[in-house]
C-alpha cells in the first residue's frame, strides 16, 4: 500500500488497543491491590506500569495527528524500535552470563547469602530468557516486520496493530524478568514465565501472526518469498509449543503460582518437546527467514537453488519436531520414544545442512565480498557455526555419546556454539545491514569496528566452546572412571573441583563476546547519530524488494 | 510444478506448516498417557505431606533443577553412585517434573536419608563450610525466613486438579499436617502420618521457634526417592514390561 491518503476511514486498531491497555492497567492494579501473594503483587504494579508507558505513548504517537511513519509506504518505525530493543536486551542477557559464569568460578565472591535474588538459581533464567526471548525475540520481529513488508511489497498489516506486538512482547519480557528475580518460576527450562505472563505472551502472539499474515494478504508479488515461509513455521509452531506446554492450573487468579497440567514423564516429554523446538523453531526457523533474506540482499547474489529451499523447508519443520526425546535418553522415558526420537535427531542432520548449504552457496560469484565486507563475513560465519552445531547435536543425541555428554558442559559448549555462533552472528549481521538502511545512512560509521566486533567475539567464542568441550568430556569421563578395584575413581566433588580453570576461561570468553557487542552498540550508535546527507531510501529499497 | 500453488496462497501454507509440525508430537506424546507400562506399577508412592509440597514449590522457586538432575539414568556409574536407577512412577505426582539437564551439582533423586539434617542445614547455609570445593550458591536466608502456608489447602486442591490424589481429609487437615511435621513433638504427628505413610516428623532446621522456608526444603530433601519399595519391584513383570 503505498497510497497516501489523509483520510483514515476506520481503524479497528485504534478501537481495540487503547481499551485493551486500559484494562491491562486496571487488571495490573487488582492484581497490585488485592493479592495476597507479595510476589504477585510486585508483578501487578508492574504490568499496570508497562501498559501505561505503552498507553502514553500511544497518546503522544496518534492524538493529533497522524503518525509520521503512516504516511510512509513502508512502517519502519516500528522495526527501528525493535533494533534498539535488540540491542539493549542482548547486551543485557550476555552481561547476565557473564555474571552467572563469574559466580560459578568464583563462588566466594559472587554470592550474596542475604541476597536471594543474586543467586544462580534465579539469574541463569534470567540470562536464558534475556538472549533467547528478549534479545532473539526482538530481532525476530523486528527483521520479519522489516522483510514481510520489502517481500510483499505491502506496508504491514493493522497499522499500530505492530506497536502493540512491539510493546505488548516487551511486556512480556519485563514481566518474566522481574518474575525470576522475585522467584517466580513454573520450574521448567525455557518455559520458566508462569501462567498470567504465558497468557499475555499468548494475546501479544496471536497479533503478531495477524499482522504478519495479514500482510502477506495484502502481498503485491504472486509469490511468497522463502524467508516468510520460515517467518510463518516459525510463528505458528511456536504458539502451538507455547500453548500446550504452558497448560497448568494456577492456584488462584490472585496468585503467581501455578501447578502444570501434567506430571512426571508425560511433562518431561512435553518440555522436551517444546524445549527443542523453542530451538528448532524459534532459534532455527526464524533465524533461517533471516538467512534466506539479509545473505542474498547483502551478498547481492540470488538464493543459490530454489529447489533447496522447499526441501529444506518441509523436511526442516517436519523432522524437528521429532527430536525432542533426545533429551532424555536412558531416563524414565520409555524405550521406544527415545529411540524414535535419537532416530530424527539423526536424520535431522540432512535438512540442517541442505539450508546451510543453501545459503553458503548463495555466495557463488561474490566470494571476495568476504574480504570487503565485514558484515557479510559475519553472516556467512553464522551459517558455518549453524552446521557445526547442527552436526553436534546428531553426534550427541547417538545414544552412546549421549551417555557421555548428558549432565554435563559439553551441552552447554554445543548450546553456545549455536547460540554465539549462529543465532548471535545472524542478528548481529542484519542489525548492521539494517541500520543504515533504517536511518538512511549510505554506510556504517566504521568497518574497522565491525572487523573488531567479529575478531574479539570469534575468539570469545572459541574460548567459551572449547573450555566447555574439554570441561563437558572431562566431567563425563570422571563420573564413569572406576580404578583397578573396580570401584568408582572420583567423588562427584572431584569433579566440580576439575572443573575450576575451564569456568574460568568460559567467563572470559563470554566477556570477550559481551565486548564485541558493546563495539557493535557504539558503532550503531555513531552509525545513526553521524553526520551524512540523508538519502532518500524508502521509495528506492520498495523496487529492490525481492 | 505444485509448490507454486502453496507459495502462492498463504492460508494454504499456513495448514500445510500446522499439519507438518503436528505429526511429531502426536505420535511420541499422545501414547505416553494410555500405552500401558509407561508408569510402572510399584508400592510406596503416596503425594507429597504439604510440608514436602511447600518444601519442593521452593526447591522450584530458587532453581534448583537448574544444577540438580533428580532423574538416576540406567548406567552402571550412576546407579552405583546414585542408587537405582529412577522409574517414571516415581515423579508421576511431581507438577512439573524436576528432572534437570544438567549435573553442576550431583544429581538428587535419592539424596533422602543420605545426610542429617543438621548437614543440609549447614550445607544450605554456607555450602563452603562444608564441601569447599563446592559452586553452589548460599541460602542463608531460608532458615530466617518464615513458610509462607497461608494458601496450602489451595495448594493440595490445585494439585487434586491437576491428578494428585489428595483426599478431602488431607485437604482439611493441610495446614494441621504442615505445623505437625515440623515439630516432632506436637499431637498431630500420628494422624500426618497416618495419611502420609513413612512421612517423618522432625525440626528440620533445628529451630523451634518457626516453621522457616528451610523447614520445608529440607523435609523435601530428606524423603526424595525414599517412597519406593524397591523388595517389590520387578522389572520384567508384565504390567512393567514396555
Amino acid at each position: 500500500m503505498t497510497t497516501q491518503s489523509n483520510t483514515v476511514p476506520w481503524r479497528v486498531d485504534l478501537w481495540l488497543i487503547p481499551p485493551a491497555l486500559v484494562l491491562g492497567f486496571f487488571i495490573g492494579l487488582i492484581e497490585a491491590g488485592k493479592s495476597p501473594d507479595p510476589r504477585m503483587a510486585v508483578q501487578g504494579w508492574t504490568f499496570a506500569l508497562c501498559m501505561l508507558i505503552t498507553g502514553i505513548w500511544y497518546l503522544w504517537y496518534h492524538a493529533g495527528r497522524t503518525p509520521p511513519d503512516e504516511r510512509r509506504p513502508y512502517n519502519d518505525a516500528v522495526v527501528k524500535a525493535g533494533v534498539v530493543a535488540s540491542m539493549f536486551w542482548g547486551i543485557a542477557g550476555m552481561l547476565v552470563g557473564v555474571i552467572i559464569a563469574l559466580q560459578l568460578s568464583f563462588p566466594s565472591i559472587f554470592y550474596f547469602p542475604d541476597l536471594d535474588w543474586t543467586n544462580f538459581g534465579r539469574l541463569r533464567p534470567l540470562h536464558t530468557s534475556a538472549v533467547i526471548f528478549a534479545f532473539g525475540g526482538n530481532v525476530l520481529i523486528a527483521t520479519s516486520f522489516y522483510v514481510v513488508q520489502r517481500t510483499s511489497r505491502a506496508r504491514l498489516f493493522g497499522d499500530s496493530l505492530a506497536w502493540f506486538v512491539f510493546w505488548g512482547y516487551n511486556t512480556f519480557i519485563v514481566l518474566a524478568g522481574t518474575g525470576y528475580l522475585l522467584g517466580i518460576t513454573q520450574g521448567r527450562e525455557y518455559a520458566e514465565p508462569e501462567w498470567y505472563a504465558d497468557l499475555w505472551l499468548t494475546v501479544v502472539w496471536v497479533c503478531y501472526l495477524l499482522v504478519f499474515l495479514g500482510t502477506l494478504w495484502k502481498r503485491r508479488e504472486p509469490h511468497i518469498y522463502v524467508a516468510n515461509w520460515f517467518y510463518l513455521a516459525f510463528i505458528v509452531t511456536i504458539a502451538l509449543l507455547h500453548v500446550v506446554n504452558n497448560l497448568a492450573v494456577p492456584v488462584s487468579l490472585l496468585e503467581s503460582k501455578s501447578y502444570s497440567l501434567f506430571s512426571g514423564v508425560q511433562d518431561a516429554l512435553t518440555q522436551w518437546w517444546y524445549g527443542h523446538n523453542a530451538v528448532g523453531f524459534f532459534l532455527t526457523a526464524g533465524f533461517l527467514g533471516i538467512m534466506y533474506y539479509f545473505i542474498p540482499k547483502r551478498a547481492e547474489r540470488p538464493v543459490y537453488s530454489y529447489r533447496l529451499s522447499i526441501i529444506h523447508f518441509w523436511s526442516l519443520i517436519f523432522i524437528y519436531i521429532w527430536a525432542g526425546p533426545h533429551h532424555l535418553l536412558f531416563t524414565a522415558l520409555p524405550e521406544w520414544t527415545q529411540t524414535l526420537g535419537m532416530t530424527f535427531s539423526i536424520i535431522l542432520w540432512m535438512p540442517s545442512w541442505g539450508g546451510m548449504i543453501n545459503g553458503l552457496m548463495t555466495l557463488s560469484g561474490a566470494w571476495d565480498k568476504l574480504r570487503t565486507d565485514p558484515v557479510l563475513r559475519m553472516l556467512v560465519v553464522s551459517v558455518a557455526f549453524y552446521g557445526m552445531s547442527t552436526f553436534e547435536g546428531p553426534v550427541m543425541s547417538v545414544k552412546t555419546v549421549n551417555a557421555l555428554s548428558h549432565y554435563t558442559n559439553w551441552t552447554i559448549g554445543h548450546v553456545h556454539s549455536g547460540a554465539l555462533g549462529w543465532v548471535g552472528y545472524v542478528s548481529f549481521g542484519a542489525l548492521y545491514c539494517l541500520v543504515p538502511w533504517l536511518w538512511g545512512k549510505k554506510r556504517l560509521y566504521s568497518n574497522a569496528l565491525v572487523e573488531w566486533h567479529f575478531w574479539i567475539s570469534t575468539l570469545g567464542i572459541v574460548l567459551y566452546i572449547t573450555s566447555m568441550w574439554v570441561a563437558g568430556i572431562m566431567q563425563g569421563l570422571m563420573w564413569r572412571a572406576y580404578n583397578d578395584y573396580g570401584f568408582l575413581e572420583y567423588s562427584f566433588v572431584e569433579g566440580v573441583q576439575a572443573m575450576h580453570p575451564y569456568y574460568i576461561i568460559r567467563a572470559i570468553g563470554g566477556l570477550l563476546y559481551l565486548g564485541g557487542a558493546l563495539i557493535m552498540a557504539v558503532n550503531l550508535w555513531k552509525t545513526v547519530t553521524m553526520d551524512e546527507p540523508k538519502t532518500v531510501v524508502a521509495p528506492k529499497l520498495a523496487l529492490e524488494a525481492a | 510444478m505444485k509448490h507454486d500453488k502453496i507459495e502462492r496462497n498463504s492460508i494454504l501454507l499456513l495448514v500445510g506448516i500446522l499439519l507438518v509440525v503436528a505429526v511429531g508430537g502426536l505420535v511420541e506424546i499422545a501414547p505416553l498417557f494410555w500405552v500401558g507400562g509407561t508408569v510402572e506399577k510399584v508400592s510406596g508412592m503416596r503425594p507429597y505431606t504439604p510440608l514436602e509440597l511447600e518444601g519442593r514449590n521452593i526447591y522450584v522457586r530458587e532453581g534448583c533443577y537448574l544444577c540438580h538432575s533428580q532423574m538416576i539414568r540406567s548406567l552402571r556409574d550412576e546407579v552405583e553412585r546414585y542408587g537405582h536407577y529412577s522409574l517414571a512412577s516415581e515423579s508421576m505426582y511431581d507438577h512439573p517434573f524436576q528432572w534437570g539437564s544438567e549435573r553442576t551439582g550431583p544429581d538428587l533423586a535419592r539424596v533422602g536419608g543420605k545426610y542429617s539434617d543438621e548437614w543440609q542445614a549447614q550445607h544450605l547455609a554456607d555450602p563452603r563450610s562444608v564441601v569447599p570445593e563446592s559452586v553452589m550458591p548460599p541460602y542463608a536466608f531460608l532458615e530466617k525466613t518464615p513458610l509462607d502456608y497461608r494458601d496450602i489447602e489451595k495448594i493440595l486442591k490445585t494439585n487434586r486438579a491437576v491428578g494428585v490424589p489428595y483426599t478431602d481429609e488431607q485437604i482439611a487437615n493441610a495446614k494441621a499436617d504442615l505445623e505437625a511435621q515440623a515439630d516432632p513433638d506436637s499431637d498431630g504427628v500420628e494422624a500426618m502420618q497416618k495419611r502420609y505413610p513413612k512421612a517423618v516428623a522432625r525440626d528440620f532446621d533445628g529451630n523451634k521457634e518457626q516453621v522457616s522456608e528451610a523447614d520445608a526444603l529440607i523435609a523435601y530433601l530428606q524423603m526424595l526417592g525414599t517412597l519406593v519399595d524397591f523388595r517389590t519391584y520387578h522389572a520384567d513383570a508384565p504390567e512393567n514390561r514396555r
